[in-house]
C-alpha cells in the first residue's frame, strides 16, 4: 500500500526525523486555519498518490492565510493523472539552502535493499539516473549504522550532518515493513537543520499481521473494490466489458490478456478466487461481478487442480442458485483439468440458462467477447 | 535424473500438523514421494497416520535430518513463523527448501535469504506451488496426476499456468516442473532452473512462464541466449494490467514503465524464444518443436 505525503509524514515524525511543521485540509477553509494556525508563508499541497502533482499545478506557495484558502480551492477537486484531490497539506514554507534525495528501496534483481543518494534533489530522479548517473550513490544495504550513512552521505555529496537522519530513515524502513521510502526533497535549511519536505513510502501489505496501528487505505476509490476487499476477495476493476473470474493470478491475468486479444471488447476486472476455491467464494465473486453495471458477459475460467473440474461445476451451479434473480448475465465457462469430463457433464446436465460451456481458453473469450458486443 | 528432486529425495514437511500441511502431505504421498517425517516443536515425539503410512514428528529440521536422512523440507508455516523455520532449515544444512507459504513479509524473505547465500541449502519460494518431478517426488502443492514423467521442464512464477502447460503437453509428459513463485524477492530464479534444465539428459524442452513485475524474464532471456542450448518457449502474463495495480500476486506491478510484459516478450523473442500469446498457442509452440 503506498502511502498519502502526509501519512508518510507522520511516519517520519514519530521516528524523529524532522519535518515542517502541518496541517491536514479537506476545505478551503480548513486550509486557511491552517496557514493563521502555522503561520508565516505555507505551501498547500495537494494529497494523492501518485508524481507529478507539482507540474500538474497541484502544490502553491501561500503567502497569506487568503491565498492558502485559494490555493486550496484550486487544487481540491483537481484530477492529477486520474486520482481526484480530496485533501491537502498545508505546511510551513521552508527557507531552503540545499536539495538532495534519498530513498531505501527494494532491488529485486540482487534480492536486497538498495539506499539511493543525490545531491540533485527537487527534481526528477529517474531523469537523472538516465542522464547522469554518476550523480545518483545507489550502494545495496542489509544493514545501516551511522558508518555507513556518514559514507553515502559524503559519496553522494549531502552533508555528513545528515547521517543521522539517514539512519532514522532505515529506521522507518525496516520497523514499519516498508519496501519504498523516499524523500525527494530532503534539504538542508538556512539555518543547518536536514528536513525531510516530502515523502513516499510504500508499505508491505504481507507485514500488515504485524502492524495494527497501520492507515487504512481508503484512496480505493472504486466501491466495487472496496466491497471485493471487504469480502476478502484478490479483485481489481478495469475498464472493459467482460467480467473474469479465474483460480489462480497468473491465469487471471493470461485470461485478461485473451480476452483483450480476442477484440472488440475488453477485461473489466481481475478476480483471482484462488487454488482451492469452494462454492461460496465463488458466488462471492460472482455477486461482485454481477453488481458491476459495466459488465456485459462473465468469463470463468477454472483449471481444476487441487479442485477438480466436478467440484468446481457444482460450486458454479451452487453459486448460481445463491444468486437466484440476481444473475442475470450471460457465463461463459471453460474447464480444464482434473476431472475435466465430469465437469463438463455435470454443467451440460444442468442445462442452466445463462452458461455456455467452451472447451478451449481462447474460444471461451471469443464467446464472451461477442456476447458482451451483444449485450452492449 | 530430473532437476532439484528425483526418487532419491528424502522429504520432511515443516508445518505437517497444521490443515494445509497435513492436506498437502497426503497428496504428496499419493503422488510417490518418500516423506520421513514433520518438524513441530511443540509436537515432538507424536506420530501422525496419513491414509496408514505412519510419520513421526521432529522437534528440529537438523533432528529429523539426523533421524531420517531428509534432504529436502517443504515448509506450510504460517507468514509470522516463516522466516524462523527457513533459517533452522538452512542452518541444518538441508540441501533445498522449499516455501510453499503465501504472504510473507519482504523483508523476511530478504533476510532469510541473505542468511541463505553462500549455504548448503537452495531455497525456491516463497508464494510458490512448490516442485515436482512426476512419478519421483512431490515437494509442494502442484497436482501429480496432470501428467507423466516425460521431457518438458517448465519454470513459472505462476501455479496454475505451470499447470495448465504441464497439461496441455500431457502427452509429451514432464521431467520437472518448478514454480517460483510470484513474490519480489524468490529463493530460485528462472535462471536457475534453466541452468538445470540444460544440464538434465532428461529434459529437451524448457516452458518459461513469466508475468509482469520486475526484469526476471529479461535476465533470463539473455541467460538463454549464451547458456542455453535447448530449445526454451516463453509466456508471458499481464499485458492488460494498470499500471502501479498490484495483480494478485506481490510482486505482479507495473511501476511506471518498468515490469511490463511487453518489454518481457520483446526480450524473449529478441533471445530467439518463440512466445505464444496464449498458453494454449505456447503449447502448440512446444508441441511442433517436440515433434519437428
Amino acid at each position: 500500500m503506498d502511502l498519502f505525503e502526509h501519512e508518510a509524514r507522520d511516519l517520519f515524525a514519530r521516528h524523529g526525523i524532522p519535518v515542517p511543521p502541518g496541517e491536514v485540509a479537506t476545505t478551503p477553509a480548513g486550509a486557511y486555519a491552517a496557514a493563521v494556525a502555522i503561520g508565516g508563508p505555507v505551501v498547500v499541497k495537494a494529497q494523492v498518490k501518485t508524481g507529478g502533482r507539482g507540474k500538474a499545478g497541484g502544490v502553491k506557495l501561500a503567502g497569506t492565510p487568503a491565498e492558502a484558502r485559494a490555493a486550496a480551492e484550486a487544487i481540491l477537486g483537481m484530477d492529477i493523472k486520474g486520482h481526484t484531490v480530496h485533501k491537502v497539506l498545508v505546511t510551513a514554507a521552508s527557507a531552503i539552502a540545499d536539495e538532495y534525495y534519498f530513498s531505501f528501496l527494494l532491488d529485486r534483481a540482487n534480492r536486497t535493499w538498495l539506499a539511493m543518494a543525490s545531491a540533485e534533489g527537487g527534481t526528477d530522479i529517474e531523469e537523472v539516473a538516465a542522464t547522469r548517473p554518476e550523480a545518483l550513490v545507489r550502494q545495496p544495504v542489509l544493514t545501516f549504522d551511522l558508518a555507513t550513512a556518514k559514507d553515502i552521505a559524503v559519496a553522494a555529496g549531502l552533508p555528513e550532518s545528515a547521517a543521522d537522519v539517514l539512519v532514522r530513515l532505515w529506521e522507518v524502513f525496516v520497523r514499519e515493513d516498508c519496501t519504498l521510502v523516499e524523500v525527494n526533497p530532503l534539504v538542508r535549511t538556512e539555518s543547518g537543520e536536514i528536513v525531510a519536505l516530502d515523502g513516499k513510502i510504500t508499505l508491505d501489505d504481507s507485514a500488515a499481521f504485524r502492524h495494527a496501528e497501520r492507515p487504512v487505505d481508503t484512496a480505493a476509490g472504486d466501491p466495487l473494490e472496496r466491497a471485493a476487499h471487504a469480502k476478502g476477495l484478490n479483485y481489481v476493476k478495469l475498464t472493459g466489458d467482460v467480467g473474469v473470474i479465474g483460480n489462480g493470478a497468473g491465469l487471471v491475468m493470461s485470461t485478461l490478456d485473451v480476452v483483450a486479444q480476442a477484440g472488440g471488447v475488453g477485461p473489466a476486472n481481475f478476480l483471482d478466487i484462488g487454488g482451492g476455491a469452494s462454492a461460496q467464494v465463488m458466488a462471492d465473486g460472482l455477486e461482485i461481478i454481477l453488481g458491476d453495471a459495466d459488465v456485459k458477459s462473465v468469463f470463468v475460467n477454472v483449471f481444476g487442480g487441487i479442485t477438480a473440474c466436478d467440484a468446481v461445476a457444482d460450486g458454479i451451479l451452487q453459486a448460481l442458485g445463491m444468486l437466484g434473480d440476481r444473475a442475470t448475465k450471460p457465463l461463459v465457462v471453460r474447464l480444464d483439468g482434473n476431472n475435466v469430463k465430469r465437469g463438463r457433464e455435470i454443467l451440460v446436465e444442468a442445462g442452466h440458462p445463462l452458461v455456455t460451456m467452451v472447451e478451449t481458453m481462447d474460444d471461451a473469450a471469443r464467446t464472451a467477447a461477442r456476447l458482451a458486443a451483444r449485450g452492449a | 535424473m530430473a532437476i532439484f528432486i528425483d526418487e532419491g529425495s528424502r522429504v520432511v514437511v515443516q508445518g505437517m500438523t497444521g490443515s494445509e500441511g497435513s492436506k498437502h502431505t497426503a497428496r504428496m504421498l499419493r503422488a510417490g514421494t518418500t516423506i520421513v517425517g514433520g518438524v513441530n516443536a511443540r509436537k515432538a515425539g507424536q506420530r501422525v497416520d496419513f491414509d496408514g503410512t505412519s510419520l513421526p514428528v521432529f522437534g528440529t529440521v537438523a533432528e529429523a535430518m539426523a533421524e531420517t536422512g531428509a534432504t529436502v523440507s517443504v515448509l506450510f508455516v504460517p507468514p509470522a513463523f516463516c522466516k524462523a523455520a527457513v533459517i533452522e532449515a538452512v542452518d541444518a544444512g538441508i540441501g533445498l527448501a522449499v516455501v510453499i507459504t503465501e504472504g510473507v513479509p519482504v523483508h523476511d524473505t530478504a533476510a532469510f535469504w541473505a542468511h541463505s547465500v553462500g549455504s548448503a541449502t537452495r531455497i525456491i519460494g516463497p508464494n510458490c506451488p512448490g516442485v515436482i518431478s512426476p512419478g519421483k517426488c512431490n515437494a509442494g502443492i502442484i497436482p501429480a496426476d496432470i501428467t507423466k514423467p516425460g521431457r518438458v521442464g517448465v519454470v513459472s512464477k505462476s501455479g496454475t499456468l505451470t499447470y495448465q502447460l504441464m497439461h496441455e503437453l500431457r502427452d509429451f509428459g514432464c521431467s520437472t516442473a518448478v514454480g517460483i513463485g510470484g513474490d519480489p524477492i524468490v529463493g530460485t530464479t528462472h535462471i536457475d532452473a534453466l541452468q538445470a534444465f540444460q544440464d538434465d539428459p532428461e529434459t529437451e524442452l524448457v516452458v518459461l512462464i513469466g508475468e509482469i513485475g520486475g526484469d526476471a524474464e529479461e535476465r533470463a532471456a539473455a541467460y538463454v541466449q549464451r547458456h542455453v542450448t535447448k530449445p526454451v518457449v516463453g509466456y508471458v502474463a499481464g499485458f492488460t494490467a494498470p499500471e502501479g495495480k498490484t495483480m494478485g500476486h506481490a510482486g505482479a506491478i507495473v511501476s511506471g514503465s518498468s515490469g511490463t510484459a511487453e518489454a518481457k516478450k520483446k526480450a524473449l523473442e529478441a533471445a530467439g524464444i518463440a512466445v505464444g500469446r496464449t498458453p494454449g498457442e505456447t503449447a502448440l509452440l512446444a508441441r511442433e518443436l517436440l515433434t519437428g
